[in-house]
């Protein structure tokens, strides 16, 4: 596009953002401050995810964007064709297809291959913020590897409900050392980080932090031994490619609050439903 | 048989379509002029300069008529805009004391060595709505003095003379730059004025008014506060010289607090310090308050008010951060709070269990 560079940021700020991807992949699941910059979108909408796209993306490369696991809903819809104005990249929506995939609080349901870059968009990367809001503290408890609080966290909620009560951006331990936030994805989707082939970039612009898990990387979901990790099931099918290992969507259908499910990874529900027909 | 919606891509065209439309209004008016907007909007022109830090009067009139006179939706179109731009060169310091002086006044001193110069101000108007401006009457030309200002001394450094305040130091370290490298908490004064410089008006303001009601209190004088044009200069290597590359309105608060001291030092009074550009005046009294009380660390003061917090003030201070952040709850959420209603449901059955259990005993028992 006229007037502003390949991928919309400079190739001084995208050489920067590399170098604190080197350093991410080197220490895997450790938090690596960088200079973010500001997006022409505002932050919370994944300028974080952009950033590190913007800096990885190459002119042959094919770009996915994905938002709740779907191509079509609006945010992803907006960011596929900013990156088609600014990069001229080829775009897809077929998870197989991508180089590049960016996603905000899913991970496709179909394996991804060791040559695919999975992008998260973070809003808040510090898992312990909620237990601790001095970023002071939290980065002096990474680094001490004083992750206690967390299990007492956890624990909490067993004492209480009887289960873990948190079911999306589900804490993990990465390479036996970082605790770190996989984003708000559900905790459906937290095996899939586990011995990944492919490797996956986080990055959170407003905080201006980032960090990753290179391919093939332990990562434990945290729990505890009478109280193992567990993913949620739902006694539905999906109600248009009848998945039933998928994570699904509710949608009400009437105002009696009738509801049915649907596949969340729409391009997945619609590779079962061609193969089935 | 339920079929996904699709079609995002028209929908967003067609809103913003809209939004064009209405950000126009009705055809049978005047269209609004950038021009119009920096000569007769200014404060309002001034306020998205200094939040998006970019000194460009023109673009920020531009800005605010895109966003339909929203200010925050303004700074925002002008800081990323700014983000695009490349470093040319890097200013000299700007010397205040040798503004152009527009407006300076001191709440400390009845009279001054410059004196009080009101300049243009809305103290001291009667908010009463003044009808007439509904009708296009004639504005008559402002009463002018024969003669420029002298220049005129910093109220604070008649202060300093005496010992009275405390000195600022430049010990000769390289600035942090906030928009180059993300903060390392805790930030230094340098880096922290710069995040107030940038912060919303509005939140300063509610954390500045809380230090004068008691929450970490520091008892503030309006030492000075002046309003003009001053220099900017660089310095270009290859001819080893200074020169000047323009001016930039800016208005500035010095403000004075209640003295510091210790057995070593005798006490003194303390500063809080405020700057921005354009006529930004409330903004830099409320900046002057929160530098102030950010500096209670420092002076060995107890930490109890919110505006005494540094991590709380700093990481909550920028608006287009904070706008953002707070908007993208409009985004989709629907796999999280799927996630939340399966789980919901479970621990709402095991509830219903345990209870029906636990009825059925009480009822043995009877």
């Amino acid at each position: 596009m006229n007037g502003y560079n390949f991928a919309y940021l400079d190739e001084q700020t995208k050489r920067m953002i590399r170098r604190a991807l080197l350093k991410a992949v080197a220490i895997p699941g450790y938090q690596v401050p960088f200079g973010g910059r500001e997006m022409p979108m505002p932050y919370g909408w994944g300028t974080g995810g952009m950033q590190l796209t913007a800096s990885i993306l190459g002119g042959d490369d094919v770009l996915k964007v994905i938002d709740q696991g779907a191509d079509d809903t609006t945010n992803a819809v907006s960011i596929r064709a900013f990156f088609e104005r600014v990069a001229g990249v080829e775009t897809t929506t077929a998870t197989a297809a991508a180089d590049v995939i960016q996603t905000r609080h899913r991970i496709p349901e179909t394996p991804l291959e060791h040559d695919q870059i999975l992008v998260f968009q973070v809003p808040i990367p510090e898992p312990l913020r909620f237990i601790e809001p001095s970023e002071q503290e939290t980065r002096l408890m990474h680094a001490l590897e004083e992750y206690g609080v967390m299990h007492v966290k956890l624990y909490e909620d067993i004492a209480r409900y009887g289960h873990i009560a948190t079911t999306y951006a589900y804490p993990v331990k990465v390479d036996g050392r970082y605790v770190m936030d996989p984003s708000p994805i559900p905790k459906f989707d937290n095996p899939k980080l586990d011995m990944s082939a492919a490797l996956m970039l986080f990055g959170a612009g407003r905080e201006k932090r980032l960090y990753a898990i290179p391919p093939y990387t332990r990562v434990e979901s945290l729990d505890f031994e009478d109280h193992p990790f567990e993913i949620q099931q739902w006694d539905e099918h999906c109600a248009l490619c009848g998945s039933d290992h998928s994570f699904l969507d509710e949608v009400i259908t009437d105002d009696a609050g009738n509801r049915l499910f649907i596949c969340s990874d729409t391009d997945y529900c619609l590779t079962r439903r061609g193969e089935v027909a | 048989m339920y079929v996904a919606v699709k079609g995002g891509e028209q929908a967003i065209a067609n809103a913003h379509r809209l939004l064009a439309d209405r950000r126009r209004g009705e055809r049978e008016q005047a269209e609004l002029s950038v021009e119009q907007i920096g000569g007769q909007l200014r404060l309002a022109v001034d306020r998205v300069m200094s939040e998006a830090s970019l000194y460009d009067p023109e673009l920020a009139a531009l800005a605010l008529k895109q966003a339909s006179g929203d200010l925050v939706e303004a700074v925002f179109l002008l800081r990323a805009y700014r983000t695009t731009l490349p470093r040319l060169a890097v200013s000299e310091p700007l010397d205040t004391g040798t503004m152009r002086i527009e407006r300076r006044i001191s709440a400390a001193y009845k009279d001054i060595p410059g004196g009080q110069v009101l300049g243009p101000t809305y103290d001291y108007t009667h908010r009463l709505l003044d009808f007439m401006q509904l009708a296009e009457g004639e504005t008559p030309e402002p009463a002018r003095a024969d003669a420029a200002l002298a220049r005129c001394p910093q109220i604070l450094d008649l202060l300093n003379a005496e010992g009275l305040i405390e000195r600022e130091h430049d010990d000769g370290s390289e600035p942090a730059d906030i928009t180059r490298d993300p903060p390392d908490y805790p930030v230094d004064r340098a880096a922290r004025l710069q995040m107030l410089a940038r912060g919303d008006e509005g939140y300063l303001l509610a954390l500045g008014y809380s230090t004068q009601r008691g929450y970490g209190r520091n008892h503030p004088f309006a030492g000075e506060i002046r309003l003009g044009h001053v220099d900017v200069e660089i310095h270009v290597k290859e001819w080893d010289e200074t020169i000047c590359i323009g001016e930039i309105a800016l208005s500035e608060c010095q403000m004075i607090n209640q003295f510091g001291g210790s057995r070593e030092v005798a006490p003194q009074f303390t500063r809080g310090y405020g700057l921005a550009f354009g006529h930004n005046e409330r903004k830099t009294l409320a900046m002057a308050l929160v530098d102030r009380a950010l500096r209670a660390e420092e002076l060995g003061e107890p930490i109890s008010g919110p505006a005494q917090q540094a991590e709380f003030v700093l990481a909550h201070a920028d608006s287009v951060e904070a706008s953002g952040f707070v908007s993208h709850l409009k985004l989709p959420h629907y796999v999280d709070f799927q996630s939340e209603l399966e789980l919901l449901r479970r621990l709402r059955k095991a509830h219903g269990n345990a209870r029906g259990s636990g009825d059925a005993a009480m009822e043995d028992a009877v």
